[in-house]
């Protein structure tokens, strides 16, 4: 006997609604793939180019809780505003987060929350910013780590000599981002 | 064993749910469903192991179905359409209207409104037989006026 699709669906917005949640998430499309978004009561916590929810679910539910559940209605502000930017109407975010972060994670995000769009800065600056000026690897791991790509931009963190360096989500969806900010030059494939 | 995310938790047992809550409830069970896995979730966060999670949810759900029939016999039953547009009672009333108080009373109470005896006797402050006397010496009264 299985659920039918509208019991369910039902049931995960009862949930929402009554604030039963410690997480919701949901898949969201997008032009750079498949997101996984995820929101707690606070804000924005999680968005993950692994689209695939039994490696997020574990470590969404050790962070914030293990009442863990996908649900649409949440996470819509969040699409919303990703499909805006996408289609170039939005250039800031307006959301609430829940990061968790603390120590020189925090004080990195909260720098790499202000670089504009459209433009870039480098490792070694934002560790400058920190009054860390040799930590510019350490920027890297915060980069790579970072728990809402996009939203908080680590694409616009580049290396000194101009060159993209690294991407959590990969250096071609790094590319992607940048072109459509207007911060590079669209490659042409030769 | 540690406690999943509920997601997983969900998506393991919910066919078990629906089919135990089927088999207790019948049609309501869809409603029950719902109930069943929210207070589900208002426990999840307190739960320190996972052993016997499915155990554990179909407690839920017959402690959910439980309440269900609860609520089912404090409902009364809808009563039967008449085929006279005039409600049952409405008829007896003017019948019954020179029968003595109590006769009347219990007759009406009784064919008109379908009360139990003990109901009856209870509203009127008698008991139960002496309900049940009232009403069939009323009936017998009916009967033989109107033949």
């Amino acid at each position: 006997m299985t659920v039918s699709p509208t019991l369910d669906k039902r049931f995960r917005e009862a949930a929402a609604a009554a604030g039963l949640l410690d997480v919701a998430y949901d898949l969201a499309e997008t032009p750079v793939g498949t997101l996984l978004v995820a929101t707690t009561e606070r804000g924005l916590c999680r968005i993950s180019y692994d689209p695939d929810p039994e490696r997020q679910l574990e470590s969404l539910a050790e962070t914030f809780g293990v009442r863990v559940l996908r649900a649409a209605k949440p996470i819509e502000p969040v699409r919303r505003q990703l499909d805006e930017y996408f289609e170039g109407k939005r250039t800031e975010f307006e959301l609430p987060l829940d990061l968790r972060v603390t120590g020189f994670n925090r004080e990195i995000l909260k720098r790499l929350a202000r670089v504009p769009y459209g433009q870039t800065t480098t490792y070694g600056t934002l560790a400058a910013e920190a009054h860390r000026p040799k930590a510019a690897r350490a920027v890297g791991v915060v980069m790579n780590r970072n728990p809402v790509p996009i939203v908080l931009p680590c694409h616009r963190v580049v290396g000194a000599n101009g060159s993209l360096v690294g991407y959590g989500g990969g250096l071609e969806r790094k590319e992607q981002l940048l072109t459509l900010e207007g911060a590079i030059q669209p490659q042409l494939d030769m | 064993m540690q406690v999943p995310p509920f997601e997983s938790f969900y998506e393991e047992n919910r066919d078990a749910v629906l089919r135990e809550l089927r088999r207790l409830l019948g049609r309501e069970a869809e409603d029950a469903y719902q109930e069943t896995f929210l207070r589900a979730l208002r426990g999840y966060g307190r739960l320190r192991n996972a052993d016997n999670l499915r155990a554990w949810v179909l407690t839920i759900a017959r402690r959910v179905a439980a309440d269900h029939y609860r609520r089912r016999e404090a409902k009364p039953e809808p009563p039967e359409p008449q085929r006279d547009s005039r409600p049952a009672y409405a008829e007896l009333g003017e019948l019954a209207d020179e029968l003595p108080r109590k006769e009347r009373a219990a007759v009406v109470l009784r064919y008109g409104y379908d009360l139990s005896y003990a109901a009856i006797g209870a509203a009127l402050g008698s008991s139960e037989d002496a309900a049940r006397q009232a009403a069939s010496s009323g009936v017998r009264r009916l009967r033989r006026r109107m033949q």
